[in-house]
């Protein structure tokens, strides 16, 4: 399925959305890295459900918005525009930053969010696995942080293209001062607002999603939410990494389907 | 012409294979690199230099803030400050400066600020910086794209609590205080507050808004200073300011002064190269925090022009270094003719003299120090003689200032 890209006006920001797809409504929450229309996983994920793509202000297309500073910031513009799209409980699925601020919207309106999956989430610290810089990383570094298959994720990364080829270089760090910059305010320096303290109020059915060698957001984190949301699964995905849905796209979307 | 003599203070034991075996100089420099009794004398020295280049009539006496930073050894550059403020006793002190989003509350600035220019009777220059990507991100864990917005509150609310003479409320984003009410207040009601700058043009319109001097503190010398501070004196054309003066602008600068051109080579060469291979040895990733920047100034192609890898010159052979004016080196001669050039050309009227070079020793930095200010700066002092009036720039300090020393000598001196 083909994504449409939208624009939406949102109280804080207008933003653009994809959108595809019929069946249950599902909101999907990017992470860090953002999301386009030629995701072949909302494309693949659009064959099953009604796809909600928002894309948070700084990202893409979406205007920046200096209104959008804190955690409760993201979370409420994230649920103003779920709210404002007209969806009634869909299936909630955040990737990384996206999982954190959809579990925040899990705690903070538990009666609104009754599935939710949690892909690869930030938004929990454990001293003992301390998470990886992203932001004193270096773009060619990515990859291996990111991927299960470092090479085939870099070539999926730069669409063919070669971190080595400065033109290229030069679009991705703009890029990444915008998108990284606004997604610092909730990871940066630590990737930890406080959701630990209020996963108790989290009502939701909810499935986690991870990569089995996740370098970033590691297998420990994957237990720690499972330990604090009550009614909660596990699914972990071997030879995949932090970018999961990349590397076993069906894998994910089966694991998803568990919510059903 | 304001000549500041400048410190960074650089530890000046780092390994020879520094560069190679190590990430960073900064921000997770490995400390076991650094050795608190060597540091002793190091901090030491470094005072006796500062008190040294006000003995020879330098205007100012400069020193900055890093954090976790192996090329500048002052977290809290106060402190040096108040080490030298009853030592050196005509220079102004230039703290250039304090990180104002760094301090909690933002007033610390303003109450210590203010214990400074009284101590030395209104010698204060007043530094406000952002502060370097390294130091307020990834060092204080500021959040990058929210550094500039707290910087700008903590600047409204220090400089409030200058002027304001009855407490007041400060309900602001980042501070909220119910009784603001800094004891002391300056003597210089405010200092003259430079604000060192990277290019971006908020930065510009920031210093022309207020009447406060751009500082473009690079390492990379005159030559390719030029763009940047292009950018400044267009920016001021462009909004009709009423003048030029060229105290509105400040210049850092490496300097290194022999009997002659050879001489200086000999004798500074492996300093300045342990400086710019060495000192500068920054991890990329530490670079630049994204957000850090505003998309406005990364758009306007300010970075790749003006923000040069630090890393860039570390292998430079010292004619190339000299050629391409990282550092002005030579004979007083010499060095007269290329400040001249630098003062003319970036239109500056404040000199920050980087005169002790990487782990050059206080023999050497005496030496290069002493033939500054005694065979060039006297032939530089009267560059600007249209603007020899503008004080706006500079300290007022009182005319009768206090003459510190213990008790029992002021006592002996009383009773003679």
């Amino acid at each position: 399925m083909i994504m449409e890209l939208k624009t939406y006006t949102a109280p804080k920001a207008d933003i653009h959305l994809l959108e595809s797809g019929s069946g249950p409504d599902l909101l999907f929450l990017h992470g860090a890295g953002g999301i386009d229309a030629g995701n072949p996983f909302l494309s693949a994920l659009a064959e099953k459900y009604h796809v909600l793509a928002p894309i948070l202000p700084g990202f893409g297309e979406s205007e920046e918005s200096s209104e959008i500073r804190t955690m409760l910031d993201f979370t409420l513009h994230t649920h103003d525009v779920m709210s404002g799209l007209g969806l009634d409980k869909p299936i909630v699925v955040g990737h990384s930053m996206g999982g954190m601020i959809a579990a925040e919207m899990a705690a903070i309106a538990p009666n609104d969010i009754d599935k939710l999956c949690l892909i690869s989430s930030a938004g929990l610290w454990l001293d003992e696995h301390p998470i990886p810089d992203v932001f004193a990383t270096m773009p060619y570094e990515l990859p291996e942080l990111l991927f299960h298959d470092p090479e085939a994720g870099a070539a999926a990364m730069t669409a063919g293209a070669d971190f080595s080829d400065p033109e290229f270089l030069t679009a991705f760090l703009i890029q990444n001062a915008r998108q990284l910059g606004m997604a610092g305010k909730i990871l940066f320096p630590v990737p930890d607002r406080g959701l630990s303290e209020r996963l108790y109020r989290v009502k939701a059915k909810t499935v986690l999603i991870w990569g089995e060698s996740d370098k970033l957001i590691g297998l420990p984190y994957a237990e720690a939410f499972n330990a604090a949301i009550a009614n909660s699964q596990l699914i972990t995905i071997p030879k995949a990494g932090h970018m999961v849905m990349v590397e076993q796209t069906t894998a994910v979307i089966e694991a998803i389907g568990r919510l059903s | 012409m304001k000549f500041t003599w400048f410190n960074l203070m650089p530890w000046p034991h780092l390994p020879e294979n520094f560069r190679k075996e190590h990430r960073s100089v900064w921000v997770d420099i490995d400390a076991k690199l650094y050795d608190p009794v060597k540091g002793h004398d190091v901090y030491n020295d470094y005072l006796d230099m500062l008190e040294y280049a006000d003995s020879l009539g330098y205007d100012g006496l400069g020193i900055n803030e890093h954090h976790q930073n192996a090329y500048g050894l002052m977290p809290s550059p106060n402190i040096m400050a108040a080490a030298i403020s009853r030592r050196a006793l005509n220079a102004a002190v230039v703290v250039l400066g304090n990180s104002l989003g760094l301090y909690n509350p933002p007033i610390r600035v303003a109450e210590e600020f203010a214990m400074l220019d009284v101590i030395t009777g209104g010698r204060l220059v007043a530094g406000f910086p952002v502060g370097s990507s390294m130091d307020v991100n990834y060092c204080y864990g500021e959040i990058p794209a929210l550094t500039r917005e707290r910087y700008q509150e903590a600047h409204d609310l220090i400089k409030k609590a200058w002027r304001e003479t009855d407490p007041f409320a400060w309900n602001g984003r980042y501070t909220k205080l119910r009784y603001v009410n800094t004891w002391p207040k300056p003597i210089q009601n405010p200092p003259p507050i430079h604000v060192p700058g990277g290019g971006s043009v908020e930065t510009y319109d920031f210093c022309l808004d207020n009447t406060y001097s751009y500082s473009y503190l690079s390492f990379s010398g005159y030559i390719r200073a030029k763009a940047l501070l292009q950018g400044y004196w267009d920016r001021l054309t462009e909004r009709n300011e009423p003048d030029e003066s060229p105290y509105r602008a400040g210049f850092a600068q490496t300097i290194c002064v022999a009997e002659t051109d050879a001489e200086a080579e000999k004798l500074y060469k492996d300093h300045v190269s342990y400086f710019f291979n060495r000192c500068l040895h920054v991890a990329p990733g530490f670079a630049d925090a994204p957000g850090y920047r505003t998309i406005k100034t990364i758009k306007s192609g300010a970075l790749s022009q003006f923000t040069p890898n630090l890393g860039e010159a570390a292998h430079m052979p010292w004619k190339q270094l000299v050629d391409e004016g990282y550092v002005i080196a030579g004979s007083p001669a010499t060095v007269r003719e290329k400040m001249e050039e630098l003062i003319k050309g970036l239109r500056v009227g404040n000199i920050f003299c980087l005169i002790h070079v990487g782990d050059m020793p206080i023999e050497k930095t005496r030496y290069s120090t002493k033939l500054f200010a005694e065979e060039v700066m006297p032939h530089l002092r009267n560059m600007w003689p249209e603007y020899a009036d503008d004080n706006r720039f500079w300290i007022d300090p009182l005319d009768k200032r206090a003459t510190p020393g213990p008790m029992s000598e002021r006592k002996a001196a009383a009773g003679a």
